[in-house]
């Protein structure tokens, strides 16, 4: 009964997003004030209703309602609550049910907080919401329901698999679900724009906060995504060049290209096509994305042979959402007028690079993506892209980004003098400089693509430490004073920036020194790595709720002094009867030790790997620095306060001439 | 004063134009060296693999074929397409899911001994999933009717 209530409910959820999607936009274009009046309680009943179908769905998990097929395939009676929960999104269907419970969540989101907003705005925008909410309730409800019955119910079910089964499921999906949904606000901002043909400042200023809040969350998730990967995969790595991970890489990159151009369009007007493009572009990517993961086309791209419907349903959708936008944009765009003037030297200049940068990037993983799907689905062969191509193209296309980024924000806008800029950041280019080369070598190790590293991430720290000082001396006011009475958007894009500089360090410390072994150790026998000593102390055999497991523990220590104990463990699932290695890691600030076990041999010997990573956990401090910046620019008063937002426009004005 | 103005607008747009084409050369340069190869092990015996650079080879792990070195740590194994078979040697810790049996997908190098010198072993993240390298081989196999011995399960 239950899961009929929640079929039931999505089936009314695609009533309310299909009049959601035709009555607001109608209303709009004729100017009826009732029509688009409709859109704000239409996106709160498909909230209602989505919600509801949502626990639907949870409680059949909860209660192991093996009469779903859902829930039979993806859970099992001896998996714990939490993860028959987070099951929900173990699979194809769940995972799109909850994009469509997210995508509803933004929805009422924007509904609630868009009271600013002229009114056929706001109806176009939600309008176009529920035109995407509708793709992906169809497609549910055609091709791939949650809610399927059984029949006969099965005993017990498949289980969850056991690389989903840890908290990072919990929390990445969901995450990064809210990222890549969110991107469809700034898709429907400029989508509204272009058919209401109002593209100034005020929609700049409308979709920014959006934009970055999608950002954060997506910046989070990848984050969340990176560091699961890093413990649960057993090998050390923290970035594989997944196909997978390439999904959610390039929204991300095109996401940020998005932040910056609305920040060129806000302050100064220009870009205004240009930012219209990403928008439409990162959002595009991000339903590939979810496509790519969740439609199986990645496991072969013959995989839809068995549903073809669910094949052609992806590809429809997708030729008229993205071919349907970028028609819009190619007739509207050019009625969007043209922005503000600026010189080869400026900080649009500056900011235009490193949007060409970065949408070049996100083309060159969706190249390394999607070709050997091409070649594959059209019979040409099989190849692999692997991580020597994304190695050998990101460094040189992130080398001059970096270096931009140290220069953008001193830049003033409109005209900017190249002997200036060369002035005031000569002593933070000699810093950099110097801590490139000096450094590696009291290490005792250099090599180009250390130095180069470092140069940048200490360019991107000296650069800043520069911006700072000079925005902060030469008034009477105290220092605290002086810090609180610039915006905090400012103080934003400064921890941001030093993100990625510490993001960058701790990938080119890790990647230049770490190091590790593979040895095969009998109980009492001593490993050496990094000067710590290893001491296997045998292998324990324990009983999760699920799951058997061979515990192996290795005493570190230095010297003679006990460190730390490493506790890896080699688990067997047995519903799906599969292996899988969990990590024993010792995390800190300088550097990790990181052991996993590997396989029984002969005599009571295991086969063991040890790491040492120093300086990996810096790589997802720095991403959740840039998350943190993000959500104080999300902070500044300006987006809180509405009602000053003439105030605020002579004060962005000073701003851009300052 | 506005001619220069232009001249320069053009100046800016002959650089930016020069170096997306060069990010475009240098990005399809990196994909056609990068690019690695799949063939099966009907193809290796027929000696239709390059020699000097890496590929993947898929297949089957011959049951029995399993042998590990005197330090533990090197292994040796059998792939099979069904067809053919090609020995394979891999110093390192296998993956979880790697079983006689099953399938599996292996980078490297043929040495001119015939022995295939894996450098990276794949077996995917399911009990019940082939990875579709593996699957395309024994389907190539199957298609080209020269099916010697049937995949033991």
């Amino acid at each position: 009964m239950i899961p009929e209530i929640g079929h039931f409910s999505l089936i009314l959820a695609l009533l309310v997003a299909l009049a959601l999607g035709t009555f607001p936009i109608i209303g709009a274009a004729r100017g009826n004030a009732i029509w688009m009046g409709l859109a704000r309680p239409l996106a709160r009943a498909q909230f209602l209703l989505i919600a509801i179908a949502f626990v639907c769905l949870a409680y059949a998990f909860a209660t192991m309602d093996y009469s779903v097929t859902y829930v039979a395939t993806n859970s099992n009676s001896k998996l714990p609550i939490q993860f028959r929960i987070a099951a929900v999104w173990g699979g194809h269907e769940g995972s799109l049910l909850l994009w469509a419970m997210i995508l509803s969540v933004w929805t009422v989101a924007v509904s609630l907080f868009s009271k600013h907003l002229p009114d056929d705005m706001r109806a176009r925008i939600l309008g176009v919401m529920g035109l995407i909410s509708v793709g992906f309730l169809l497609f549910m409800l055609m091709v791939s329901n949650p809610f399927e019955r059984l029949i006969p119910a099965a005993l017990d079910g498949r289980d969850l698999n056991p690389l989903l089964q840890d908290p990072g499921m919990i929390f990445h999906p969901p995450m990064l679900y809210m990222g890549y949904v969110g991107f469809s606000v700034a898709f429907a901002f400029a989508i509204a724009a272009l058919l209401g043909g109002q593209l100034d400042a005020a929609w700049a200023r409308w979709s920014r906060p959006w934009t970055t809040m999608a950002w954060v969350f997506l910046t989070l998730g990848i984050m969340a995504g990176s560091n699961w990967a890093y413990y649960e995969l057993g090998w050390g790595g923290w970035w594989f060049w997944d196909a997978v991970e390439n999904a959610s890489f390039m929204p991300w990159l095109v996401g940020t290209a998005l932040i910056h151009s609305l920040a060129v369009t806000e302050k100064r007007g220009s870009f205004k096509a240009w930012t219209v493009l990403l928008a439409i572009c990162a959002f595009s990517l991000s339903l590939l994305g979810t496509f790519l993961v969740r439609s199986g086309v990645l496991t072969s791209v013959h995989a839809f042979a068995t549903d073809p419907r669910r094949g052609l349903f992806i590809l429809v959708f997708l030729v008229v959402v993205i071919g349907g936008s970028l028609a819009l944009f190619a007739w509207r765009a050019p009625t969007v007028g043209r922005g503000g003037k600026f010189a080869v030297v400026s900080r649009e200049s500056f900011l235009l690079a490193n949007n060409v940068l970065l949408a070049v990037a996100a083309f060159s993983v969706l190249l390394g993506t999607l070709y050997p799907l091409f070649l594959d689905a059209l019979g040409l062969g099989k190849i692999s892209v692997g991580p020597p191509y994304f190695d050998t193209v990101f460094a040189p296309l992130m080398t001059p980004a970096l270096f931009l980024m140290g220069i953008g924000p001193i830049a003033r806008w409109k005209q900017s003098s190249l002997p200036e800029l060369a002035m005031r950041l000569r002593w933070a280019f000699g810093v950099s400089a110097a801590t490139a080369i000096i450094l590696p070598v009291l290490l005792g190790h250099w090599t180009p693509m250390i130095g180069l590293g470092l140069f940048l991430a200490f360019w991107i720290f000296a650069t800043s430490a520069n911006l700072v000082y000079q925005r902060l001396r030469g008034t009477e006011q105290s220092l605290i004073s002086r810090i609180t009475s610039i915006p905090r958007s400012w103080w934003g894009m400064v921890i941001a920036h030093l993100g990625i500089a510490v993001f960058t360090l701790g990938v080119t410390i890790v990647k230049g020194f770490e190091s590790e072994i593979a040895v095969r150790m009998l109980p009492g026998e001593v490993a050496h790595l990094a000067g710590y000593d290893f001491t296997f102390k045998g292998v324990d055999e324990i009983q999760g709720p699920n799951y058997t497991a061979s515990r192996g523990q290795l005493l570190v220590t230095k010297n003679g002094i006990v460190r730390t104990t490493l506790s890896s463990e080699k688990r067997l699932y047995t519903v799906q009867n599969m292996p899988m290695t969990e990590a024993g890691i010792s995390p800190a600030l300088i550097h990790d030790l990181y052991a996993s076990l590997g396989e029984p041999l002969e005599d009571g010997a295991w086969s063991v790997r040890i790491y040492y990573k120093p300086m990996v956990e810096w790589i997802w401090a720095g991403c959740a620095m840039m998350g943190l910046g993000g959500l104080l620019a999300l902070s500044d008063k300006r987006y809180r306060t509405r009602k000053r937002l003439a105030k605020e426009g002579d004060l962005t004005a000073k701003e851009a001439l300052a | 004063m506005a001619i220069k103005a232009r001249h320069k607008r053009f100046v800016l747009i002959g650089i930016g134009l020069a170096l997306v084409g060069l990010a475009a050369m240098l990005i399809l340069n990196a994909f056609q060296s990068n690019m690695v190869f799949f063939y099966t092990p009907t193809q290796v015996d027929k000696g239709e693999v390059p020699k000097n650079t890496g590929f993947r080879i898929g297949g089957l792990v011959v049951p029995g074929s399993l042998k590990r070195g005197g330090d533990g740590l090197s292994v040796s194994f059998v792939i099979t397409d069904t067809a053919k078979t090609v020995p394979v040697i891999y110093k390192g810790v296998l993956p979880d899911l790697f079983k006689e049996g099953k399938g599996v997908v292996a980078q490297g190098k043929v040495g001119a001994d015939g022995i295939f010198m894996a450098s990276e072993v794949l077996a995917k993240h399911d009990e019940n999933y082939m990875p579709p390298e593996a699957a395309e081989a024994l389907k190539r196999a199957k298609e080209q009717g020269k099916t010697l011995v049937m995949p033991a399960k």
